[in-house]
């Protein structure tokens, strides 16, 4: 049976690999070489690699530039940030310096950086500590910006975003990080810009980011029961994005449902329905639904983020709907027992 | 101080405000299509600073930064090109004005947010850390810039991990109109913020050309020595406007005769007064320096203005580095 890790440890050995195969890659970020080690996932680094592995000032914008700086040059930096909410404090840097360095000098300069970023979710993390900000990354053209869902692919897209030329932004969703599954040993990569079809079939299409193509994926399995035959797309890299992945799909089955771990309103499921609207309008059966979050800011209260948060019934409903069943709103019953507001370790690979 | 040098020093600075004259004397052609923030009453600080780095030294600039990139040694006609968006430009014409580079001579570019590459600067000198190189980085700033919170953050890791990097703050007074009295308090110099994060600082006459390169000198020899960061703040004045060619004494943000107390401390005429009372140059000589340099920017302007525009397929290229360099 081949070797399983959590998403954390992928990262941490991905991570790894980079600094131990070239000595231009450095790591940092506040706490990261502390005692719990960004979730796990930078643990032991600073004892195998020294100056290279370093904690830093609680500056973002600062620290970016610096991490901006020293790619110029020909550094490869990671800066780890412990969540996007604090990550906001960049942007000044990421889009105006980061995102047109190539650019704005006529392309005689790269810079080669990565900013890991952590999305969170439930605890009562509440207005400040959950938001899922893709879609600001995402808008800006120079980044590049990835959302790996599953440990092989946190390890793949981790280690071809270090060795890419570009400013590359990673998001880890928190929830992400207890999940395991197969993960190939030693240095390998998966290349930025291609989206994974996780879930052949041929009535729905379910484009699916991060952490929603697990609950897409336990949507399936709710949707399979009822006879209906679910396609995930795991969106993977939304810049670049792999549209002519999602349209094959789109064009097979004829429904298109974005799952989205960020707001509906202008968010990156938007523009996966206007590039699919474009691009096959006219093999779709059903008008395009989104399955992102609701118009508001996270609620802290369990009591009012369980209503916040789309999962698998959802998804499930909206392809029961898109395909004409009368019932969907009862077809799949609310869960009952488990608390919603942490994560489901259970999720295990392959997915 | 070495009397070729000081020669040296003073064709430099000579040579700076001559080039943006001409920009100035072109500009209403409406031709070069970019804000353009001449530095011209502020030459000397970029021309000292300049001349106590070395090649391989790195340099960062801002939106005000022809004479920086100049003085570094920057290409004259790829900066004309740029100017004009040519093909032939430093930044292919994706740049203008505020984005010049010239990586041959250390030059790694000036960006048009206040304040933004200080922390780039910052990077680079970082980097060189941590390879063990000889480099000093210098980053051009103005006193605004330390209104800023990535300055502070940046004064901050620089001190943190002794970097190798001098700020060269040139403090003009203004901030597009906003005099410093709105915008720092007048019982703590600019300078003051800079030693409170652990700087070493020193503050002098920007307009004393020989003064602004020994302080410089001493700026650089110091980070390069291992000391740490350094922050050089002198004092000058803008004289045209924010950005454009006109001057702006008539419009009520400041006045005539300010303008004409700081335009009676001109560091190329003081410099030259030096020189000629010291006996090492004539008027004649001081004629002919301008006539080569008028031959050389007339003849740049010349290339600038007859290069090709870049193509339109051009615009969306180079907005990735093509493929991953992996390892």
């Amino acid at each position: 049976m081949s070797r399983h890790l959590t998403y954390a440890q992928a990262i941490l050995e991905a991570t790894d690999l980079c600094l131990g195969a070239d000595p231009n890659v450095y790591l940092m970020g506040l706490g990261v070489p502390d005692p719990k080690g960004i979730f796990g996932t930078t643990l032991g680094l600073r004892e195998k690699y020294g100056a290279r592995v370093l904690d830093m000032p609680t500056s973002e914008n600062g620290m970016t530039g610096v991490a901006l700086g020293s790619a110029v040059v020909g550094m490869r930096p990671i800066l780890t940030h412990q969540r996007v909410d604090f990550a906001l404090l960049s942007m000044e840097q990421l889009a105006n310096e980061a995102a047109k360095w190539h650019y704005m000098f006529g392309g005689i300069m790269k810079a080669p950086m990565v900013v890991r970023s952590i999305i969170g979710r439930g605890w009562g993390n509440g207005p400040q500590h959950s938001q899922s900000l893709q879609a600001w990354f995402a808008h800006v053209p120079g980044l590049k910006v990835v959302m790996p869902a599953t440990p092989h692919d946190a390890k793949g897209l981790l280690i071809a975003s270090v060795e890419d030329d570009n400013p590359v932004i990673f998001l880890e969703h928190r929830w992400l990080h207890y999940i395991s599954g197969p993960v190939p040993e030693g240095r390998y990569t998966e290349p930025l810009g291609v989206a994974r079809v996780l879930r052949e079939g041929r009535d729905v299409t379910i484009a699916a980011l991060s952490y929603m193509s697990l609950e897409a994926h336990k949507a399936a399995r709710m949707l399979a029961e009822r006879d209906i035959d679910a396609e995930i797309v795991d969106v993977r890299s939304l810049r670049p994005f792999d549209a002519g992945a999602v349209a094959r799909s789109v064009e097979k089955t004829g429904r298109l449902i974005v799952a989205d771990t960020g707001w509906e309103f202008g968010g990156f499921s938007a523009e996966i329905v206007a590039q699919m609207a474009e691009r096959c309008f006219g093999k779709l059966k059903a008008p395009p639904r989104r399955v992102a979050l609701p118009d508001c800011p996270t609620p802290t209260s369990a009591a009012l983020s369980k209503h916040y948060y789309p999962r698998a019934i959802h998804v499930a409903r909206a392809a029961a709907e898109m395909l004409g069943r009368q019932d969907a709103d009862s077809l799949f019953a609310e869960e009952t027992g488990a608390p919603l507001d942490v994560p489901d370790k259970s999720f295990t690979g392959p997915f | 101080m070495d009397s070729r040098l000081r020669r040296q020093l003073f064709h430099d600075t000579l040579r700076i405000r001559l080039i943006e004259e001409e920009i100035a004397a072109r500009y209403g052609e409406q031709e070069m299509r970019t804000p353009v923030h001449l530095s011209i009453g502020q030459e000397a600080c970029a021309v000292g600073a300049c001349a106590a780095l070395r090649t391989s030294d790195y340099a960062f600039g801002s939106h005000r930064s022809h004479g920086h990139y100049l003085a570094k040694g920057g290409d004259l006609t790829a900066m004309l090109a740029e100017l004009y968006g040519r093909a032939t430009g430093c930044c292919r014409g994706k740049g203008g004005s505020m984005h010049l580079v010239d990586l041959k001579v250390g030059f790694l570019g000036a960006t048009s947010i206040v304040a933004s590459t200080i922390p780039i600067a910052a990077g680079s000198a970082f980097a060189s850390k941590l390879r063990g190189e000889d480099r000093v980085t210098a980053v051009f700033l103005g006193e605004a810039a330390t209104e800023e919170g990535v300055f502070h953050e940046a004064a901050n890791f620089a001190t943190l991990h002794k970097l190798p990097l001098v700020f060269f703050c040139e403090n003009n007074l203004y901030s597009v109109y906003s005099g410093l009295e709105v915008r720092q308090p007048a019982h703590r110099p600019t300078w003051a913020s800079a030693k409170g994060h652990g700087l070493r600082v020193l503050y002098g006459d920007g307009n004393d050309l020989e003064e602004a390169y020994e302080l410089s000198l001493k700026s650089v020899d110091a980070a390069r020595a291992g000391e740490g960061p350094v922050f050089l703040e002198l004092a000058t004045y803008r004289w045209r406007e924010h950005c454009g060619h006109n001057y702006d004494n008539h419009i009520g943000y400041r006045t005539e005769a300010e303008y004409q107390a700081w335009r009676a401390r001109c560091p190329i005429e003081r410099a030259q007064q030096r020189l000629i009372a010291d006996g090492l140059l004539g008027a004649a000589e001081v004629d002919e320096m301008r006539a080569r340099i008028d031959a050389e920017v007339k003849a740049a302007f010349e290339a600038a203005r007859n290069a090709p525009w870049p193509e339109p397929e051009e615009m969306a290229t180079q907005v990735y580095a093509e493929g991953a360099n992996a390892t």
